[in-house]
């Protein structure tokens, strides 16, 4: 496996005249937890479809575990878990039958699914509740098994698109809880979202605005660089530039 | 091609229509609701029609002539008015379709050789079973005038129906209808599938798997081809057990036929769910798509020979022509592969360039 987890050159993807990826270039090292922060539309989770090889960028190239973007995507799918914005396991089916039926499709089989199964369901903790109806689970169970069926394979990179959207406080922690668990087991993990107390989480973090990446660094790099207390000001303080920039531009 | 995935594809779609068990009963008990419906309800045939006549004559030819009707078993005598108000009045009221009336002096005209006319009033707002109720009207009053003058007719049609001898319709309505009911189950819960999990983001998820786009069609087939022949088997263990039509075909071509003819209405499915973005688009596509061409363009009811030419055209772009072709040759006139072949082809063909485009469809709504 190469050091380098998820590289970006230049990476642009237009929808008509809009530019929803403007030519955004990175590195993320292996075990990093990478945020990408940035207002709703700001393109975080066109990049994630990108790498995850479900759009193709209009230019630019990118790699994902030492797979390139297009000529070997069906590499990629192999040695990575998704997490979509939208909660995307299967209400009607049991929680067991959805880790099963994502066990199928990684090829995760026999002695091995077992074991995989067992680790999701304690680490979920689903134990219990194996049999229940998805469709019955609180929020942040179901957060916790969509993130459960994403790592059924062990992926060396994981992509988790607002993955506490819509979850109380204390889930939101407990799922931080076994990010920070996968980033010490060696994966690599990069995570979009709008919470701002959620950035001071990652290891690094690039700022995206309408399409652009602002800024690029550690939470505390990013903060002493601006002299500024709390990521939110960070946050505030860049896009506030930005938008200064582009009147005067005007 | 990898086996894992388009199983445990299939064994999650199984799961869904097991968890369902509202569409699971609608998919497995439409056939049988559909062929009752249809088989008591769309009967062609015409028989008892309501009848009166009104005797001026009152003699006792004017009888023997009415004895003739009654003694048929297409006429059911409802009555003898005296006038011919109360006649019109049953024909407006939809009491009776038919009034005889047998004119003054029928007798003594008759005796003497005269021409004399018995009139026949029909209710022609159903012009089908008003013609055929004319002919059967007109040949009674024929064949009695021929007893009645003891005159042999010289030239007489000597008819023989092949096939259906007692030209009962359910024999043709049942096997036609097995393709109506397929095409509506497969097209439609297969469309509504995939726009299932486009609408709950799903498909999003199981792309970034290593599923590929042809592994979700094959799972998701094999699934919807399990129902399609348990609703196949049903409706023809009914048509042949509780409905008595004749199957005088090969079980083999015909079980052949319909899995070619499943597979291309499986891909309409698919295809109209890659079109559509909604479950409920779906739906609307894949009723109006599948229900009505297998219904009005397939030569179910209306014979293809009678409709106008660019019509004729059209009936050959849809799946369910070959098909019924197919079902009706092999339940009553007992033919196979070797003259059935060309529909065999077309239905083929359907299959084969529909799938190849509901797959294209598919990956490029995808991308």
């Amino acid at each position: 496996m190469p050091d380098t987890m998820v590289t970006l050159r230049n990476l642009v993807r237009r929808f008509g005249d809009f530019v929803a990826v403007d030519n955004v270039s990175l590195d993320v090292a292996k075990g990093e937890v990478f945020g990408f922060l940035g207002p709703n539309g700001a393109g975080k989770s066109t990049t994630i479809r990108i790498l995850c090889g479900l759009i193709a960028p209009t230019s630019g190239t990118a790699k994902v575990a030492g797979f390139e973007v297009g000529p070997e995507s069906e590499q990629i799918r192999r040695h990575i878990g998704y997490m979509s914005q939208k909660f995307s396991l299967y209400d009607d089916l049991s929680v067991e039958e959805n880790i099963e039926f994502f066990g199928g499709l990684y090829g995760v089989e026999g002695e091995r699914l077992q074991q995989r199964k067992q680790y999701v369901l304690e680490m979920a903790g689903l134990t219990t509740k194996r049999n229940e109806i998805t469709a019955m689970l609180a929020g942040g169970w179901k957060q916790r098994l969509a993130l459960g069926c994403a790592i059924l394979h062990e992926p060396p990179v994981l992509f988790l698109d607002e993955p506490t959207s819509g979850v109380d406080p204390i889930a939101r922690r407990q799922f931080w809880d076994l990010i920070y668990g996968l980033s010490e087991a060696g994966s690599t993990i990069f995570v979009t979202t709008h919470y701002m107390e959620e950035a001071e989480y990652c290891n690094r973090i690039a700022l995206m605005y309408k399409g652009r990446m602002i800024a690029l660094g550690t939470p505390s790099e990013l903060k002493r660089e601006r002299n500024l207390p709390s990521m939110e000001e960070v946050f505030i303080q860049s896009i506030e530039k930005e938008d200064a920039k582009e009147e005067a531009k005007a | 091609m990898n086996f894992q995935r388009p199983f445990a594809m299939l064994r999650k779609e199984l799961l869904h229509i097991s968890r369902d068990p509202r569409s699971l009963a609608l998919a497995l008990a439409m056939p049988v609701i559909l062929l009752l419906l249809f088989s008591y309800a769309l009967s062609l045939d015409v028989d008892r029609i309501p009848t009166y006549i009104i005797d001026h004559d009152k003699s006792s030819d004017s009888r023997s002539l009415i004895e003739q009707f009654k003694g048929s078993r297409y006429f059911s005598i409802l009555g003898y008015p005296d006038t011919y108000d109360t006649a019109e009045y049953g024909i407006g009221r939809n009491e009776c379709l038919l009034v005889v009336v047998i004119p003054k002096d029928f007798a003594r005209d008759l005796a003497e050789r005269r021409p004399q006319p018995v009139q026949l009033l029909l209710d022609g707002t159903d012009s089908n079973t008003a013609s055929i109720a004319r002919g059967y009207s007109e040949s009674v009053v024929t064949s009695w005038t021929a007893q009645r003058l003891r005159v042999k007719i010289p030239v007489e049609a000597r008819v023989r129906v092949w096939y259906n001898p007692t030209l009962e319709s359910r024999n043709f309505i049942v096997p036609g209808l097995i393709s109506v009911i397929l095409m509506i189950i497969s097209a439609l819960l297969t469309s509504l599938t995939v726009a299932r999990e486009w609408e709950t983001g799903t498909l999003e998820q199981l792309l970034s798997t290593p599923l590929r786009t042809a592994e979700i069609i094959a799972g998701k087939l094999g699934a919807f081809f399990i129902l399609g022949v348990a609703d196949a088997l049903i409706a023809l263990t009914v048509g042949i057990l509780v409905f008595h039509v004749p199957f005088r075909g090969s079980f083999i071509f015909l079980g052949v036929a319909t899995a070619v003819f499943l597979m291309g209405a499986f891909s309409w499915g698919l295809l109209l769910s890659s079109i559509a973005d909604t479950q409920l688009q779906a739906f609307q596509l894949g009723m109006l798509s599948s229900f009505l061409p297998a219904f009005l363009l397939s030569g179910f009811i209306y014979a293809i020979e009678n409709m106008p030419p660019i019509i004729q055209v059209a009936t050959y772009l849809f799946p369910s022509r070959y098909f019924i072709a197919i079902l009706k040759a092999t339940f009553l006139k007992g033919l196979g592969f070797a003259e059935l072949w060309p529909q065999l082809l077309a239905l083929v063909l359907y299959a084969v360039i529909v799938s190849v485009l509901a797959m294209r469809r598919m990956r490029s709504k995808v991308a």
